[in-house]
């Protein structure tokens, strides 16, 4: 399914956004190849989830442009606007499911919205994706009866009820325990490998980048950019930038290094010998 | 699966019998979200139509399928299945067959776990509405005795409240609620004044106007309508915070931290209305009157001081008072039932609306009733 040529579903051209006199990024450009797992990363604050909501035209850049299936997002034509929706789905951090509909009812939204299917056909498509997302039986209960894993993989559910070609994800795993996470990354993968849907996640939870990511780019704070693009695999071996280089190798960089080693009285051995040497000034 | 939908060829369908009897379906094009209705009535005319031995169904001609069309196809073959006879999905490519391995057909026949139907017939509702009722009410009385207790407390422990925050709720509830109150008494005040003049004219009693409409605002209108807006404007505005904070868990933030919600959050709303309120349904008093004085002096050939003058002659201090008490009665029961409201919040953001609009109309209504027992009470009052 993923060929290491495939064409770019999503082309990020220039992109800078700022809030007010707040600069979050400038200049970011990147493609995303149809089919593949894509993620962006970041530490806490770098703008990954101002990226995404960028992406899905939530919010308008100050500058650059976002194609979207060969559609401008930024211009937000109101016909062009209506295809790309029909085409992506988002699950959001908490599920964002509405709270006064049970699963069922939920599910059934876009596609009532978007198709005339008759009733029993519809119930018949949302009792796939629930059964699709391990949730079968659940139809009638309402978000505030599940768990919160629950509540993501039903928000899944919906994201995927038009079988978008495009599925976005924000910070999938958080606030999920190690196994219900796990369980959504590899629900992720199967899905991506059976649907071919493309898949761009944000995240920053290492474990389930190295296991569901094909390719990444790492944002940053400080350079208010990308530092980082390739296989999350080869550049934790790889990486030569101190800050990538201790993000895939969970180590505190520069200053923060120096005063946690400093208060803790010890030497955080792995990648102490190449950070000391870049941050000798810091 | 192999292209984009919009790029495939239209669905077709093809039926080849062989001289078994057996036939085989082959399926062309597209089978997706878009136009599913009209291809399931094709692919069930071919379940339906008979046949006397096997049917295959020949995907190799299927261009784009989504997991909707797959659940179609599926279905299908379920169909020619149930009717006893066998049935096979021949030559699928790896995408669409891996399409047609996603799909549990086991599972959508499962029951739900929890069903449909919650309603209950006319009688029970009745009962559980009027249960509901009490315990909303007895509820609502041990809130309200709780911040009486707290409020006693905090003559002994001033420190116990935020003081900054009730600034802020003084802010909120009364100078910015000023504009309309003064808007709504004035306007009051001259539809009175006008309606009222137009019956004492012809009887030659136009001063009487001044003395009917002070004690109408000063006794009645005044207080009641402040409260109603205060309730409209502050009221909801409180059930809706707290029950937001609720709903973020920040209220159980604040009990956590050892912080006391009562007293973080309700007593500077109640302290705010408190003292804001009464000064509120002054100054209505004052702009109702002075709408009255316009309406005298214009229309009526009254002059300023006369109609002063009257005024000043029909009102008494015990007006005042009694006003002033009333008002006091329902800045306690706006905030009050408001904060109430908003703790009472469970589950999301639609919770939190029914709190906002039960936190209105609760409010509304205990000022009506507290008001009609002030309207006995000072009337049967010896003065």
């Amino acid at each position: 399914m993923k060929l290491p040529e495939a064409e770019p579903i999503i082309i990020v051209e220039h992109l800078r956004a700022e809030f007010g006199d707040n600069l979050i990024f400038r200049d970011v450009s990147f493609q995303v190849r149809r089919g593949e797992i894509f993620v962006i990363l970041g530490g806490s604050g770098c703008g990954k989830t101002t990226l995404l909501k960028h992406l899905v035209g939530l919010y308008r850049p100050t500058a650059g442009r976002v194609l979207v299936n060969g559609v401008d997002v930024v211009a937000q034509d109101p016909v062009e606007m209506e295809q790309v929706r029909r085409g992506t789905g988002m699950l959001f951090q908490a599920g964002a499911l509405f709270g006064s509909m049970t699963l069922a009812e939920n599910i059934a939204l876009p596609l009532q919205q978007y198709t005339n299917l008759p009733g029993p056909l519809i119930d018949l498509i949302v009792r796939m994706k629930l059964s699709l997302v391990n949730l079968n039986g659940f139809e009638n209960h309402l978000p505030e009866e599940i768990s919160g894993g629950m509540k993501k993989r039903a928000g899944l559910a919906r994201a995927m009820a038009l079988d978008p070609a495009i599925l976005f994800f924000d910070e999938p795993s958080a606030g999920l325990d190690p196994v219900s996470a796990v369980e959504l990354d590899l629900l992720i993968k199967w899905l991506n490998a059976a649907l071919g849907t493309t898949m761009v996640i944000v995240t920053h939870e290492l474990q389930s980048i190295y296991l569901i990511a094909d390719r990444i780019i790492m944002l940053d704070k400080d350079a208010k950019g990308i530092i980082a693009e390739g296989d999350p695999r080869v550049l934790r071996d790889t990486a030569t930038d101190p800050k990538v280089a201790s993000f895939f190798n969970r180590q505190p960089v520069g200053a923060e290094y120096q005063r946690l080693a400093q208060k803790l009285q010890i030497r955080l051995t792995t990648v102490a010998a190449p950070l000391e040497g870049s941050t000798g000034g810091g | 699966m192999t292209s984009d939908q919009t790029h495939s060829a239209p669905f077709q369908i093809h039926l080849e019998t062989g001289e078994d009897g057996s036939r085989r379906v082959v399926l062309q094009g597209a089978i997706a979200l878009q136009g599913l209705e009209a291809v399931t009535a094709q692919l069930q005319a071919v379940a339906q139509a008979p046949c006397g031995g096997h049917t295959s169904l020949d995907l190799s001609g299927l261009e784009y399928v989504d997991s909707a069309g797959a659940l179609a196809i599926l279905k299908l073959a379920e169909a020619i299945k149930a009717q006893g006879r066998t049935c096979s999905i021949d030559h699928a490519s790896p995408n669409v067959q891996g399409l047609l391995n996603l799909i549990d057909l086991q599972a959508l026949v499962q029951p739900s776990l929890v069903g449909t139907g919650r309603r209950q017939d006319v009688i029970s509702q009745i009962g559980e509405g009027f249960l509901a009722f009490l315990r909303d009410a007895s509820k609502v009385i041990i809130f309200l005795g709780e911040i009486i207790i707290d409020l006693v407390t905090l003559c002994f422990r001033p420190g116990m409240v935020r003081w900054r925050d009730v600034l802020l709720y003084m802010r909120r509830a009364g100078v910015e609620g000023l504009p309309i109150v003064s808007l709504i008494a004035l306007l009051l005040g001259l539809i009175i004044a006008f309606m009222s003049s137009l019956q004492l004219r012809q009887f030659g009693a136009n001063i009487f106007v001044a003395s009917l409409l002070a004690i109408a605002m000063v006794r009645e209108l005044g207080p009641i309508m402040t409260a109603i807006l205060v309730a409209g404007r502050s009221g909801s505005a409180f059930a809706a915070e707290i029950g937001t904070m609720k709903v973020n868990e920040e209220v159980d933030a604040l009990t956590v931290m050892g912080l006391n919600p009562m007293h973080f959050l309700t007593l500077p709303k109640v302290i705010a209305s408190l003292i804001v309120v009464p000064l509120l349904t002054m100054y209505a008093n004052l702009l109702g009157i002075i709408g009255g004085l316009i309406v005298g002096v214009t229309l009526l050939d009254l002059t300023v001081y006369s109609y002063i003058q009257e005024t000043r002659n029909i009102l008494t201090v015990f007006d005042f008072v009694s006003s002033f008490i009333k008002t006091v009665v329902f800045a306690f029961l706006i905030a009050a039932i408001g904060c109430q409201r908003g703790f009472q919040v469970r589950g999301g953001a639609a919770a939190v609306g029914e709190a906002t609009t039960s936190a209105v109309v609760a409010a509304i209504f205990m000022i009506i009733v507290v008001d009609s027992i002030f309207a006995i009470v000072l009337t049967y009052y010896p003065r």
